[in-house]
């Protein structure tokens, strides 16, 4: 199974990245707010089901891929 | 008899650099300091352990967040639990910090740049292992050279930790945007400690500042306290 987490700064934590990159926009003419920045990670899972695959990736986002005090997620999984 | 020097270990990781000075200071500082490879499962007799600063890992995903599980962290979470005293500078505390053996993680600096420069401190607790030879209120002058400096904990937890007086030292003026400008923390039991700036670069006045000195000097004191005990 391929799964796909995104990893996003939780709300009300400073992003400075994201400042960054919503002042260049600006600078290049867009009119934008509220840039954030975070992370894609994809993986292929080896798991016979979509449920199995997902148990298995909220694992690793718990104990690696995000840090819950900073960090949300969102987990994709599909075939 | 003869005053034992306490053995002090430095955990070396791939990505580690301050890991020589690091040895190089405790050495000054009269302490028999020990590196420690990353891959060792478990820790010599040791007095004390030190997290060195630098790079570990690349500091890929999060800064800390992959040599958290190396063999050599393991051991050294072992040896916090069972009393042990640790000590965490800069990538050490980050690695301290996502270990869970010390509150909070440290992001990315407000101002997106590398900062590399002295830093003035103020000591919040003179009552710790590693702080015992200075006062409480002293300003210290030691470098910090991060980009990822910026200590954060949500609200609740910070309140917290300021009841329970685990912030130990605090940026004079801000710095990269932490939370109450708290530049080092300390575990509830307070033997285990993480700071930003580095105080194994500010053990001679030749280099600066030599008040570095005065918070590892109480390490090495407190680990030799240790080493009698034992003896």
């Amino acid at each position: 199974m391929k799964a796909t987490v995104l990893v996003r700064p939780k709300s009300g934590i400073l992003d400075p990245q994201g400042q960054a990159v919503e002042s260049a926009l600006e600078h290049l003419g867009f009119t934008v707010s509220a840039a954030r920045v975070g992370k894609v990670i994809d993986l292929e899972v080896d798991a016979s089901d979509a449920a199995t695959a997902r148990a298995q990736v909220e694992q690793m986002c718990e104990r690696l891929l995000a840090n819950p005090l900073i960090e949300s997620y969102e987990i994709d999984v599909r075939a | 008899m003869a005053v034992p020097q306490p053995r002090i270990g430095v955990v070396m990781y791939p990505g580690s650099n301050d890991d020589h000075d690091a040895l190089w200071a405790l050495a000054a500082l009269d302490a028999e300091a020990i590196p420690v490879w990353h891959e060792q499962p478990e820790l010599p007799a040791l007095d004390a352990v030190v997290l060195p600063g630098g790079f570990s890992y690349g500091d890929y995903l999060r800064c800390g967040a992959i040599a958290r599980f190396s063999p050599a962290t393991a051991a050294v979470r072992e040896f916090a639990q069972a009393g042990g005293l640790v000590l965490g500078i800069c990538n050490g505390f980050q690695i301290l910090c996502e270990a869970g053996l010390l509150p909070g993680v440290l992001l990315q600096n407000d101002s997106l740049q590398f900062i590399c420069r002295d830093v003035r401190l103020t000591v919040e607790r003179d009552d710790l292992p590693f702080t015992a030879r200075c006062a409480r209120g002293q300003e210290l002058v030691i470098p910090v050279k991060h980009g990822d400096g910026r200590w954060f904990a949500p609200p609740q937890l910070l309140a917290e930790l300021e009841a329970k007086r685990q912030v130990v030292l605090r940026y004079a003026e801000p710095c990269n945007g932490s939370v109450d400008d708290v530049a080092g923390v300390c575990n509830e039991r307070g033997n285990v400690m993480g700071l930003m700036p580095h105080p194994e670069h500010a053990v001679d006045p030749l280099l600066g500042s030599a008040d570095g000195a005065l918070i590892l000097a109480s390490l090495v004191e407190a680990a030799r306290e240790r080493a009698v005990a034992l003896a």
